[in-house]
C-alpha cells in the first residue's frame, strides 16, 4: 500500500484535471447565452465607433487596431465575473478547495476553459470586425496572433481579480476597477504589434514581449488566484 | 531570540499605540519644521528659473509628492505581505491607512503637474510617459481602496487587499516600462521635465529638503491614521475603553 501513493497521486491529479476541464466545458456549453454575450458586446461596440466618430474609411482605418484591442479587453472584462461566481454560489468552489489536488492546478484548468470559451472566439471574430473598420490587410495576422496570446494573459490576470471579488455580492464593477490598470501592458503591446504591422514594420518584438507576459502570468497567476480563493471562501 | 522581541511586540496594537504616542509628536513637529523651511526656502529664496521664471517653483510640491506617492505603494504592498506571512493584524492596518494617503499624494502630483503644465507646455494634460504612469498608479490605489470598502468583513478586506497590492507591486515595473516604451513609440520626446543633473544646486537643496519633509509628513500621517484605526478596531478592548473614557 505504501509504495502506491506517489504513482496514485500523479494519476489522480491528471484525472482530477481532466474531470474538472470536462465539467467546465459541459457547463459552458449548457449556457450558450453566456458564451455568446461577450461576443455580441464586442460586435455592438464596434457599431458605435462609426456612429460616434466618423464612417470615413481613413479615420476608421487609423482607429481600427487600437479600437479592436480596447473592445476585446472590455469584452474579456465582462466575462470575468462569471469565472468563479456560479461555483462559489453552488458550493463547488469549496469542494475544489477541500480536494486533495493542488488548487493552483485546478484553477489553471478553469482559466484554460475560460480562455477557450472567450479569448479564442473573440480572436476568431476579429476578421469580421477588421473588415467593418477597414483594417488594412497586413493587420489581420498580427491582430489575431496578438489577441490569441493577449487574451490568454487577460484571462490569467483577470482571474486574480475574479477570485478577489467572488465573495462580494456586487463584485462586477469592483472587479473591472481592480483589473483594468493591470491590463495596461498587454494593451500597449497588443495594439502596437498591429499598428507596427499596418505601417509595414516588423512586429515580432511586440509578440515576443506579449508571450513573455503570458508565460509570467501563467506561472504566477494561479498561485495568486488560489490564495485569493482561499480567502474569499473562508471568510 | 531577544533581538526579535520588538518584531513580535509589533503585532500587538496596544504596544504599538503606546509606543508611538511620543514618536508621532516628534515626527509631526519635525515634518512641520522641515516643510516650513523647505517651502519658504523653495518659494522665497531659491533663484528663479531662466526660461520658466517663477512658475517652476511648483516643483517643490510636485516632485516630493510624486516620489512619496510611489514609495507609499511599496509601503502598502510590503505591509500587506507582512500581514499575509506573519498574520500580523497591525500591518494590515498600516496597509489600509497607506492607501488613501498614497492616493492623495498621487493626486497632488498629478494636479500640480497639470497646473505646472499649463504655463510650460500650453496644456493642462499631456500624454507623457511619466504622467500616464502616475495616473495608472492612482488607479491602482483606487482599486485597493475600492476593494477595501467593498467588503463588510474586515478580515476578508485586509487579506484580499494585501494580495491585490502584491499583484500590483509585481506589475508596477512592467507597467512603467511598457508606458515608457509606448511613449517613445508614439510621441517624439519634445517635452522633457527638468533633468535632475541639470538642476542648479541652489534649486536642488530646497528640493531635497522638501522630499525628506514630505517623507516625514507621510510618516506622521500614516502613524496618526494607524493609531485611529487601532482605536477603531480594538474598540471592544478594555485598554481602548480606558483611553476613550480618559482613565489613562
Amino acid at each position: 500500500m505504501h509504495s502506491l501513493p506517489a504513482n496514485n497521486q500523479h494519476s489522480s491529479l491528471t484525472t482530477a484535471l481532466t474531470t474538472c476541464f470536462r465539467r467546465e466545458m459541459i457547463v459552458a456549453f449548457r449556457h450558450k447565452g453566456e458564451l455568446a454575450n461577450p461576443l455580441i458586446f464586442f460586435l455592438m461596440v464596434v457599431v458605435f465607433i462609426p456612429l460616434g466618430i466618423s464612417p470615413e474609411k481613413t479615420v476608421l482605418m487609423a482607429l481600427a487596431p487600437g479600437m479592436i484591442w480596447v473592445i476585446a479587453l472590455l469584452a474579456t472584462l465582462l466575462s470575468l465575473d462569471g469565472l468563479f461566481r456560479s461555483d462559489f454560489d453552488d458550493g463547488s468552489l469549496e469542494q475544489m478547495l477541500l480536494s486533495p489536488q493542488p488548487l493552483p492546478w485546478l484553477v489553471l484548468t478553469k482559466i484554460l476553459a475560460h480562455w477557450l470559451m472567450t479569448g479564442i472566439p473573440l480572436m476568431l471574430l476579429t476578421p469580421l470586425l477588421g473588415t467593418m473598420l477597414y483594417l488594412p490587410a497586413e493587420g489581420y495576422l498580427p491582430l489575431m496572433i496578438s489577441l490569441l496570446i493577449g487574451t490568454g494573459s487577460m484571462s490569467l490576470i483577470g482571474s486574480i481579480g475574479a477570485a478577489l471579488t467572488v465573495g462580494l455580492r456586487k463584485g462586477g464593477l469592483i472587479l473591472s476597477l481592480v483589473v483594468m490598470p493591470l491590463y495596461v501592458p498587454v494593451l500597449i503591446f497588443g495594439a502596437s504589434a498591429v499598428n507596427e504591422a499596418v505601417q509595414g514594420f516588423a512586429y515580432t518584438g511586440q509578440i515576443a514581449i506579449l508571450s513573455a507576459m503570458f508565460v509570467s502570468a501563467l506561472v504566477l497567476a494561479p498561485f495568486a488566484v488560489a490564495g485569493a480563493l482561499r480567502i474569499s471562501v473562508n471568510t | 531570540m531577544a533581538s526579535w522581541q520588538w518584531f513580535h511586540r509589533l503585532g500587538s496594537p496596544k504596544w504599538f499605540y503606546e509606543k508611538t504616542t511620543r514618536w508621532t509628536q516628534v515626527i509631526g513637529w519635525l515634518a512641520l519644521a522641515m516643510l516650513s523651511v523647505g517651502i519658504i526656502w523653495g518659494l522665497g529664496f531659491a533663484p528663479a528659473e531662466l526660461k520658466q521664471g517663477n512658475s517652476y517653483r511648483i516643483i517643490y510640491i510636485h516632485v516630493p509628492a510624486a516620489a512619496v506617492a510611489m514609495a507609499g505603494y511599496y509601503v502598502m504592498a510590503f505591509s500587506g505581505a507582512v500581514g499575509l506571512i506573519w498574520r500580523m493584524k497591525l500591518s494590515y492596518m498600516v496597509m489600509k491607512c497607506a492607501a488613501p494617503i498614497g492616493a492623495a499624494l498621487t493626486f497632488a502630483a498629478l494636479f500640480t503637474g497639470a497646473v505646472w503644465g499649463k504655463p510650460t507646455w500650453g496644456d493642462y494634460w499631456v500624454w507623457d510617459a511619466r504622467i500616464t504612469s502616475m495616473l495608472i498608479l492612482f488607479f491602482l490605489y483606487l482599486g485597493v481602496m475600492a476593494l477595501q470598502e467593498a467588503y463588510q468583513n474586515q478580515e476578508a478586506a485586509d487579506k484580499t487587499c494585501a494580495i491585490l497590492s502584491l499583484v500590483g507591486m509585481v506589475n508596477i515595473p512592467i507597467i512603467y516600462k511598457s508606458v515608457d516604451w509606448w511613449f517613445t513609440l508614439h510621441q517624439p520626446a519634445t517635452l522633457k521635465l527638468t533633468e535632475k543633473s541639470s538642476i542648479a544646486p541652489e534649486m536642488a537643496y530646497p528640493l531635497i529638503l522638501m522630499i525628506f519633509a514630505v517623507y516625514m509628513f507621510f510618516a506622521w500621517l500614516l502613524l496618526t491614521k494607524v493609531r485611529v484605526e487601532i482605536l477603531h478596531r480594538e474598540v471592544k478592548t478594555q485598554w481602548v475603553k480606558d483611553i476613550v473614557m480618559g482613565v489613562k
